[in-house]
């Protein structure tokens, strides 16, 4: 089997690695690159976990091709915290609120939480759970996350 | 698994045409690489169309319609705002598909070309009259939607053939569309009965329509019975009437656990009529 050399960029920073043409972008970060924040739940595109940006765009890396990500910009759970380890207040807020328990879903849902904040700074409970819904959980029964959410969101316009 | 990554359409089409065993277009793979995951279909030849310039573009065509790249992710559809304001219907189909996630890869060419007679954003289209450019061995061609789809994970392009884009007509004076569905649950699910009825007035009158339905049948359809049903009216009682009539009598549904026969023939009639009502509303606030 012939690997594939593949250049993209992961929260930043360039990195090369080496891959089966049917490896996902979600192996590729976790085996090749150590980036273990993005979790496979499903592996089909119905729980979120392993969301990441694409080119600012958010999707399921699992259904998205490790070849495809060259030459483009990946944006993971880990590239949110700030470099001396100051949590993004998004992850702040998921703490205060305890709005995760096992923690399986929590990366992918920060990550797609950010995306909506990014384009929309001031959304209502209901644009929070419709663009969310993508995103399962087992665990807390979602309420604590959309509030952890918005307060995230609320503070974030503060210090805007 | 050998992927492509070709930079032209006349270079995917001859991977394509030469390719000896199972063959997948890469759009935004979210059935391509569900199927792989699931080992349902792993492809011999994968050829992603996204490094080829224009894919990911939409543009105004010189008769005042729309092209839409074989590319373009839903997101990107709804972002449009005057692409939203002239096939509202065409856009609510394809936003319905997946998650947030699933929205930013899935495109309206592949929803087509993966041929599930579900497919949400296949009934507003061919309700709109759009077609798809196709380029192949035999030279390119433009085809209308419904003549894509021919039963279910099947249509009708010749090996080597390839979608280029999506073309949509030019939306003209006073005219609407919309797309609804019904579905057990209200997000992340299939549609169990789907219904796009995109007509045009003058005045209160209704001078011309087309209504498709999709998932009550092998493929999408279109349902010229139901089209006519309209045209001439002020979408009164007795024309609304014989649309659902029409509507159900062109159904030829499945039967299992998410719907019934009956409840899906049923369904379509009734949903018709909120459709139509959407679309002569929207056809009235336009210029
Ligand atoms: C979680 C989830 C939820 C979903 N929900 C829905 C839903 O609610 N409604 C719905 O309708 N669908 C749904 N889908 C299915 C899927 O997202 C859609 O069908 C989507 O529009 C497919 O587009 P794509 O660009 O991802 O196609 P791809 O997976 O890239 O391709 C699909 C098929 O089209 C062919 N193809 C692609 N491009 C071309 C081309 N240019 N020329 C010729 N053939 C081509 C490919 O060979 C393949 O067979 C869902 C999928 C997931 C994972
Ligand atoms: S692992 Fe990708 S959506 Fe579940
Ligand atoms: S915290 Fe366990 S799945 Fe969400």
């Amino acid at each position: 089997m012939s690997m594939m050399h593949v250049n993209t960029t992961v929260n930043g920073d360039e990195v090369e690695f080496l891959c089966d043409s049917r490896e996902t972008l979600l192996d590729a970060l976790r085996d090749r690159l150590g980036q273990m924040g993005a979790k496979e739940g499903c592996g089909t595109g119905d729980c979120g976990a392993c969301s990441v940006t694409l080119d600012g765009r958010l999707v399921c890396s699992c259904l998205v091709l490790a070849a495809e990500a060259e030459g483009r910009q990946v944006g993971t759970v880990e590239g949110m915290a700030e470099d001396g380890g100051t949590l993004h207040p998004l992850q702040r807020k998921f703490i205060e609120h305890a709005a995760l328990q096992c923690g399986i879903c929590t990366p992918g849902i920060l990550v797609a939480a950010k995306a909506l904040l990014e384009q929309n700074p001031d959304p209502s409970e209901t644009e929070i759970r419709y663009w969310l819904a993508g995103n399962l959980c087992r665990c807390t029964g979602y309420d604590k996350i959309v509030r952890a959410v918005l307060d995230a969101a609320a503070e974030m316009r503060e210090d805007a | 698994m050998r992927y492509h990554t070709p930079s032209s359409f006349e270079e995917a089409s001859e991977i394509a045409a030469a390719a000896p065993g199972i063959t997948r277009i890469l759009a935004g793979g979210t059935d391509v690489l569900v199927q792989l995951r699931a080992d349902i279909v792993e492809p011999d030849d994968l050829i992603d169309i996204k490094r080829i310039s224009g894919t990911g573009d939409i543009t105004r065509s010189d008769d005042g319609g729309w092209v839409i790249g074989a590319a373009v992710p839903g997101v990107s559809l709804s972002e449009h705002a005057a692409l939203c304001a002239d096939w509202p219907g065409v856009v609510e189909g394809m936003a319905l598909v997946g998650s947030t996630q699933v929205q930013g890869r899935a495109t309206l060419t592949g929803n087509l070309c993966n041929g599930s007679p579900a497919a949400d954003s296949v009934p507003g289209m061919i309700a709109a009259g759009a077609e798809v450019s196709v380029v192949g061995p035999q030279g390119p061609r433009r085809i209308a939607i419904e003549s894509v789809p021919v039963g279910p994970g099947k249509i009708s392009l010749a090996k080597g053939e390839i979608v280029t884009a999506i073309h949509l007509p030019s939306r003209g004076a006073q005219g609407g569309d919309a797309y609804e569905r019904f579905i057990p649950r209200t997000e992340m699910d299939i549609a169990v009965v789907g219904v796009a009825v995109n007509l045009r007035r003058d005045g209160a009158t209704i001078t011309e329509a087309r209504v498709a339905i999709g998932a009550v049948a092998p493929t999408p359809l279109l349902v010229p019975e139901a089209g006519a049903a309209l045209v001439g009216s002020t979408l009164d009682d007795a024309s609304l009437a014989a649309l659902s009539e029409a509507v159900s009598a062109a159904c030829n549904p499945i039967d299992d656990k998410r719907g019934t026969i009956e409840f899906r023939t049923h369904v379509a009639g009734v949903l018709a009529k909120r459709v139509a009502r959407t679309a002569y509303d929207r056809a009235g606030d336009a210029k």
